[in-house]
């Protein structure tokens, strides 16, 4: 492999791989805000089924 | 435009205040976020176009084009889909009520990409079992489009090739399975299996890969910069092109997949864990590709230059069987490029489904079940009509090419210049991406999706039309293209009016946007729970509960007391 070659593969590699690295690192260190606007009643259900079908 | 429904005072109806279905984490969202954005392309598609714009030289408008539309609309995408908790129907008309056709528009064309996707996956699956014993012998080519594929000229045909009906049936009720088990039991189950299994067989065939003889050739050909390049715009155009379409943006799987997560939910960073997992995988992918072409090129004495093949169908189904033919330990590389391939396309169908069946359970009021098994049903039996024919690989080629380039990329200009030029949304968006994010946007996050990704995306729609009509496509006949290329367009078009127009079975408009924009502006008049709007910090620890055990199906009986009690 050229110099070039190989000096762009390890630059894409630590630029792209380190970016991911970065990322994930400062979602762990923050991985939600501890502060939110007031309101905000949760309104998901875990999963699938309508519940009137359950009973 | 169909307004149908409660809106003003009247209360909403039960069923339209149902909680929404949930990823079950943080994490849970990530994975099934890669698992879309890594796909086919990653593995075919980025290989071959990093090689031919500029090699080495390809990293600088390929980041550019990540850092300043790629991770700006996948944030727009988000925005949309958690703020006005749908569907990309449900999300548009929430928006505002004339913007739900753009909604459908996206609907179509994921259940148009769907009905060959699944061909791909197919064909995927057919060549991992065929990998055991090299089954397409010393002439790949020959294998893929005569005896496996049977391709006739260009036209209509109803003649049916078994060995592609089979797995194409197979690949299509795994998925209706998944599908019909919901987002959380189902797509982000399959995926928390597929997507490890798939870095795992695909870290494996890299290791391999660069151990073969001319493997440092074939990296030396992709990586070797030729700087020239970056002064054609065309290069530029290509970085643009690869990540928009890598990213899966613009057509509402993100929209779609963001509604799933609930409120207070960090949305920016986890997009940057998945933007850049996404482009990790592409750099992998480009090692593997190369240092195996390398081998190829070894093995042939010929330099690297002169492989032909080096992307999309050809190179997975054609060339990568010669090399794995010729290869000492051939069948076991042969079934992970092909596992792999098959688990990125299946995953990424999953999330490419889910936006066509989300629209129709919010629209009809469908249940996950009800809506996998007739869409997926009458999806399955189109795709097997167009697609398990002798004129399948045409018909796929060139509903894909019409479906990407004049579809999304339309999708992707309608959306951003309607929301953040017409509507002028881009405020309230980035408001509430900062609020429940930690990775905060700036003013720049507006400039980049209003005006520099409508001018990148404007040109590449406009050019690529242009180009169509003029060139026409690959040599096929001008009235294949008009039915199969254009028509796909106009069906598309046409069957999201006809689903704009239809009535909701349940409105979706009495609904509030959550927080309040502008900031303080709590709309009194709306209902909220007792102490909704005095619970501020005690209110968070409602995000602390495990998964699964609020709302839990089964125990219809104590959801309600239960919220409240969560509330509290």
């Amino acid at each position: 492999m050229s110099a070039s070659a190989v000096v762009l593969l390890v630059l894409a590699i630590v630029v792209v791989w380190g970016g991911l690295l970065a990322a994930i690192l400062r979602l762990r260190a923050r991985p939600e805000r501890t502060e939110y606007p007031p309101g905000a009643e949760d309104d998901h259900r875990e999963d699938t089924a309508p519940v009137e079908r359950d009973t | 435009m169909a307004g149908t429904g409660t809106t003003g005072g009247a209360p909403a109806t039960p069923r339209a205040q149902q909680p929404r279905e949930e990823w079950t984490g943080q994490v849970g969202f990530i994975i099934a976020a890669i698992g879309s954005a890594v796909g086919l392309g990653n593995i075919w598609r980025f290989p071959g176009v990093a090689y031919e714009n500029g090699g080495g030289a390809f990293l600088v408008p390929y980041l550019v084009a990540l850092l300043t539309a790629g991770i700006p609309i996948l944030f727009l995408d988000y925005a949309i889909g958690h703020r006005f908790r749908g569907s990309a129907p449900t999300a548009f008309r929430r928006l505002a009520r004339w913007l739900e056709g753009l909604g459908w528009f996206q609907v179509m064309i994921c259940f148009v990409i769907a009905l060959y996707y699944t061909a791909v996956v197919a064909w995927a699956v057919s060549f991992f079992v065929f990998s055991f014993d090299l089954r397409w012998g010393d002439d790949p080519a020959a294998f893929f489009t005569g005896d496996y594929l049977q391709l006739a000229d260009p036209g209509v045909s109803l003649d049916f090739v078994p060995g592609v009906l089979i797995p194409l049936v197979a690949v299509w009720a795994v998925t209706i399975a998944v599908l019909a088990a919901g987002v959380a039991r189902g797509v982000q189950r399959a995926n928390t299996v597929f997507l490890p299994l798939l870095v795992l067989a695909f870290l494996v065939l890299v290791v391999r890969s660069l151990f073969l003889e001319g493997a440092a050739d074939g990296l030396d050909a992709l990586f070797t910069p030729d700087w020239a390049a970056l002064g054609d715009a065309n290069v530029w155009i290509a970085a643009y092109s690869q990540i928009f379409f890598s990213l899966s943006i613009a057509f509402g799987i993100m929209i779609t997949y963001a509604s799933y997560r609930r409120r207070r939910a960090n949305l920016t960073t986890p997009g940057l864990v998945v933007a850049f997992s996404n482009s990790s995988f592409e750099i992998l992918a480009g090692i593997g590709v190369f240092a195996t072409l390398g081998f190829l090129a070894h093995e042939q004495g010929v330099g690297v230059g002169e492989i032909e093949g080096i992307s999309g169908p050809i190179l997975s189904f054609v060339t990568f069987p010669a090399i794995v033919s010729q290869m000492p330990g051939g069948p076991f590389f042969g079934a992970l490029f092909f596992g792999s391939l098959a688990m990125a396309g299946f995953t990424s169908l999953l999330s490419i489904l889910q936006v066509v069946s989300a629209g129709f359970q919010e629209k009809f009021g469908w249940s996950p079940r009800q809506a996998s098994v007739r869409l997926g049903v009458v999806s399955a039996i189109v795709s097997v009509l167009l697609f398990s024919t002798t004129t399948g690989l045409i018909a796929l080629d060139t509903a894909d090419q019409w479906a990407n380039n004049v579809g999304i990329v339309g999708s992707a200009v309608l959306m951003t210049v309607l929301v953040l030029w017409v509507l002028r949304r881009g405020p309230e968006l980035r408001y509430h991406l900062n609020a429940v994010s930690t990775f905060r946007l700036g003013a720049w996050w507006q400039v980049l999706v209003a005006v520099l990704a409508p001018l990148v995306l404007g040109y590449m729609l406009v050019s690529r039309i242009v180009t169509l009509i003029a060139d026409g496509y690959e040599g096929y006949p001008g009235w294949y293209l008009a039915l199969v290329g254009w028509g796909t367009i106009a069906f598309i078009v046409l069957v999201a009016l006809v689903l704009t127009a239809m009535r909701w079975r349940h409105s979706p408009d009495d609904f509030v946007a959550w927080p309040p924009y502008p900031p303080g502006d709590a709309e009194p008049g709306r209902p909220r729970p007792p102490s909704g709007g005095a619970t501020g910090a005690a209110g968070t620890t409602r995000d602390t509960r495990a998964p699964g055990t609020a709302g839990a199906p089964g125990t219809p009986g104590t959801r309600g007391p239960a919220d409240e009690e969560v509330a509290r």
